[in-house]
């Protein structure tokens, strides 16, 4: 395939350029308003996605199944480089995808098990039943979401997972106050 | 809203998770896009970028070989590939101000945390096509400029991370105001 041909506008100062490349992608824009009726394109994507989302119970399967697997692999072989970053991206992936699959309260409690991972400095001192109680927490709340009371039930569960978390975290980094101020820090920057 | 023509557009997908990789497509096809990529690792999209040339990437941050932020770092290097300004959108579950600031310092066009939605995903998509900001060049940085809001009324030297401090008198807006004519 032919490489794009990159035209740009430069100033230079003393320490810095700037750069104003081509835009080669605004032949694509037009301000032509949508008129009424006529489908926008989020709510075709929305839609699409909701086509897809019958098979979203079987992708939160899979993803619990491997989060299992690999809570199973860290406790018969202890922590490891390898299996902790495995386990890390498990419920990392659960946290990310949980509420586009349609169950959100599964998410926090799988952010508690990335953030015990991604904070403990010697992995080797998580405790095991820690571990355990993530992995069969997340599970747990994905496996009963149909309950009417599974909200509060999840609730209830990842707040204490939370705090139970945070006390060991606070006492595994009481030397590293640039650590304990991203444990107890403040919330996203991230807009919506 | 602005109006996007999707279909000429071409998109490159880069997540190790093959379930987050059908959703985006699912999306991108929903908005329109008919030349969208998949790749399931850095190394492998980096490889993808080299051949499709796309104008838009969508990564991933945590993945096998490298990682999105690493593949940020090596596609922002001017004169080594066929486009250095591609918009690189980082999609990711961490939201953490540190995080933010490092793939912003990477070259990160758009950032997105996930839960992905296709209204969040469509406002990152039209932003790095309707309003794409100049790109930075300095010692130790080349990506988009990381100032989203420059404030009208700064007075003082123009500095860029990475640089000796060049000073571009700029005037404030009060004396804009005040100035005769």
């Amino acid at each position: 395939m032919a490489p794009h041909k990159n035209t740009a506008a430069i100033a230079t100062y003393g320490d810095h350029e700037v750069i104003k490349p081509e835009n080669k992608l605004r032949k694509v824009v037009s301000d032509t308003p949508f008129v009424p009726g006529e489908d926008d394109p989020v709510a075709r994507a929305e839609r699409a996605l909701a086509e897809l989302s019958g098979e979203f119970g079987s992708m939160m399967d899979e993803e619990c199944d491997r989060l299992d697997k690999e809570r199973r692999a860290v406790l018969a072989q202890g922590f490891t480089m390898a299996n902790k970053e495995r386990l890390f991206h498990a419920a990392h992936d659960i946290k990310g995808q949980a509420a586009t699959f349609g169950y959100p309260a599964v998410a926090a409690a799988a952010d508690s098990l990335c953030r015990l991972i991604e904070y403990t400095p010697d992995a080797t001192r998580i405790p095991a039943r820690l571990v355990d109680q993530h992995v069969d927490a997340v599970r747990a709340i994905y496996r009963e979401y149909s309950r009417n009371d599974a909200q509060d039930l999840a609730s209830m569960l990842t707040v204490r997972l939370r705090e139970v978390t945070d006390e060991f975290l606070i006492r595994e980094n009481r030397n590293r106050p640039d650590i304990l101020e991203q444990i107890t820090g403040g919330p996203s920057i991230v807009p919506e | 809203m602005v109006r996007i023509d999707f279909n000429r557009l071409r998109f490159l997908v880069i997540d190790d998770n093959a379930h987050m990789r059908r959703i985006l497509r699912t999306l991108l096809h929903g908005f329109g896009a008919r030349e969208v990529y998949e790749a399931e690792d850095g190394a492998a999209g980096l490889e993808a970028f080299t051949h499709y040339i796309p104008d838009i990437i969508i990564t991933d941050w945590a993945m096998p070989i490298f990682d999105g932020l690493e593949l940020a770092q090596m596609i922002r290097q001017p004169g080594a590939n066929a486009n250095p300004y591609v918009a690189i959108i980082m999609l990711t579950g961490h939201s953490e101000k540190k995080r933010v600031t490092a793939a912003r310092d990477a070259g990160v066009t758009e950032f997105l945390a996930k839960p992905i939605s296709a209204k969040g995903l469509y406002q990152r998509i039209v932003n790095v096509v309707a309003n794409p900001r100049p790109f930075i060049k300095t010692k130790t940085y080349f990506g988009p400029d990381r100032r989203r809001n420059p404030n009208p009324n700064y007075v003082g030297p123009e500095r860029r991370k990475g640089g000796k401090a060049d000073t571009i008198r700029q005037t404030a807006l009060l004396e804009k105001v005040r100035a005769p004519g």
